[in-house]
C-alpha cells in the first residue's frame, strides 16, 4: 500500500510571516489611499460643474480638521507607496543598457524617486502661482 | 572536538506521514562549531540522535539546488547558512514553504518538475545547422542578454517565497519563468511563440502580483522577479499586436 500522505500546510495569514510580506500588504494597503484621494478630487470637480456655491462648499468642506488630518495621513500613504514602488521597479522593467553597461538597480530607483520629487515640487509651485 | 565547540538547539518540524496527521516541532541539542552549517547540523541529528530525521542534499557547495529549507522562517539553502550566525538562539528549520511535506524536510517536487518540462528548456533551433556547417556563433551581448538567468539551480527557495504559489499551485512560479525566459531571450533559439503561449495562459505570469521576494532569497542572484514581470510586457503586447497584425501571418 502507498504510505505516502503529502501535507499541505495552510496559507492562512501567509502576510504575517515574513517582514518581507508584511512590507508588501502595507504598499498594497497604501494605495487605497491613492484612490480616496482620486475620489476627493472628482467630487471637487463635480462641485465646480456646479457652478461657483456648489464649488464653495466643498472648498469649506475642506478645512475641517478631520479632513485635514486625513490629508496628512495620506500624505505619507502616498509618499511610501511611492518609494516601495520605485523599489521594485527595477524587477519589472527590461535591463536599461548604457554604454555597454547594464544601469544598477539603484540608479533606476533613484531615478524615479528624483522625477516623482520634481514633478511633485513643480505642481506644488504652479498651483501655489495660481492661488495667488 | 575544539574547544571552541559551543551547543545551539535546532528546532525541526517533523512530519513522518505513516504516523503523524500533523507535522510537530521537535528540538535537538547539537554541538557544533564555527564552520558548520545548518546542513551539517540537522545531519548530526540523524547521525547521532535520531536517525530518522529525512533531508534532502548532495553538494554541500551551493551548487546543486537540493538542500532548500525554511530556516527561521527564510528559504534559504541550508548548505551556505551558518549556524554560528544564529547562536545563541535557537535556529527553527522546516521544510520549503507552499510545497506539500512528504516526510519531515523532504517536500514534493513533482508540480516544480511537471512545470519545468512544460516550458521547453532547451534551444529550439530557429536554423538547424549541419555538423559541416560548425557551431552556433553568440556575441558577448547576446551572451549577456540571458546569462543571469541560465544560472538557475532549481532550488525552488524563490517558490517557497511567493505567496501568490502558495495560493494557487497552478501558477508557474518565479524559477520555470526565469528558464523560459533564459530561453526565450538566447539568439539561437526559435522556440518563443510556443512558450509564449503558456506565458499568457491561466498558469502564466498574470498570477504574479511583484512580491518580488523570490529575487531576494534566490541564491544565484537570477532575478526570476525580473524574468516574469517583463514577459507581463511581452504578453500584453503579443495580446495587443494580434489585432494589429493582418491575417495569415503577412508582415
Ligand atoms: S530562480 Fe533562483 S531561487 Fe529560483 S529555483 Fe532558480 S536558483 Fe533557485
Ligand atoms: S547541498 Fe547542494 S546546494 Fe546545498
Amino acid at each position: 500500500m502507498n504510505k505516502r500522505r503529502p501535507y499541505v500546510r495552510p496559507m492562512d495569514g501567509w502576510w504575517r510571516r515574513n517582514p518581507f510580506f508584511v512590507e508588501y500588504m502595507i504598499h498594497e494597503g497604501t494605495a487605497l489611499f491613492v484612490a480616496a484621494y482620486a475620489g476627493i478630487l472628482l467630487n471637487g470637480l463635480l462641485h465646480l460643474s456646479r457652478g461657483e456655491a456648489a464649488w464653495n462648499v466643498w472648498l469649506e468642506g475642506l478645512k475641517n480638521p478631520l479632513y485635514i488630518a486625513f490629508h496628512v495621513l495620506a500624505l505619507v500613504a502616498i509618499s511610501y507607496h511611492t518609494y516601495t514602488w520605485f523599489k521594485i521597479m527595477p524587477r519589472t522593467m527590461p535591463p536599461v543598457i548604457v554604454g555597454g553597461k547594464r544601469l544598477p538597480d539603484g540608479a533606476i530607483t533613484g531615478g524615479g524617486l528624483a522625477v516623482a520629487a520634481a514633478a511633485s515640487l513643480v505642481l506644488l509651485l504652479a498651483v501655489w502661482g495660481m492661488a495667488r | 572536538m575544539s574547544e571552541n565547540q559551543r551547543t545551539i538547539e535546532i528546532e525541526v518540524l517533523r512530519y513522518h506521514p505513516e504516523k503523524d496527521k500533523v507535522p510537530y516541532q521537535q528540538v535537538f541539542q547539537v554541538p557544533f562549531t564555527d564552520d558548520m552549517s545548518v546542513l551539517q547540523g540537522v545531519q548530526y541529528i540523524k547521525d547521532y540522535l535520531d536517525g530518522s530525521l529525512s533531508f534532502r542534499w548532495s553538494c554541500r557547495m551551493a551548487i546543486c539546488g537540493s538542500c532548500g529549507m525554511m530556516i527561521n522562517g527564510e528559504p534559504s539553502l541550508s548548505c551556505e547558512t551558518f549556524l554560528r550566525d544564529y547562536y545563541p538562539a535557537r535556529v527553527r528549520v522546516e521544510a520549503l514553504a507552499h510545497f506539500p511535506i512528504e516526510r519531515d524536510l523532504v517536500i514534493n517536487m513533482e508540480g516544480f518538475i511537471e512545470k519545468l518540462e512544460s516550458i521547453q528548456p532547451y534551444i529550439i533551433p530557429k536554423e538547424k545547422r549541419t555538423l559541416e556547417q560548425g557551431e552556433y556563433l553568440q556575441t558577448p551581448e547576446q551572451l549577456n542578454a540571458y546569462e543571469q538567468f541560465s544560472s538557475c539551480i532549481n532550488c525552488m527557495l524563490c517558490y517557497a517565497a511567493c505567496p501568490q504559489f502558495g495560493l494557487n499551485p497552478e501558477f508557474i512560479g518565479p524559477g520555470a519563468m526565469a528558464l523560459l525566459h533564459r530561453y526565450n531571450v538566447d539568439s539561437r533559439d526559435g522556440g518563443k511563440a510556443e512558450r509564449m503561449e503558456l506565458v499568457a495562459s491561466e498558469e502564466g505570469v498574470f498570477h504574479c502580483t511583484a512580491v518580488g521576494y523570490c529575487s531576494e532569497v534566490c541564491p544565484k542572484h537570477v532575478d526570476p522577479a525580473n524574468a516574469v514581470n517583463q514577459n507581463k510586457t511581452n504578453a500584453a503586447a503579443d495580446y495587443f499586436l494580434r489585432f494589429l497584425a493582418p491575417k495569415g501571418g503577412a508582415k
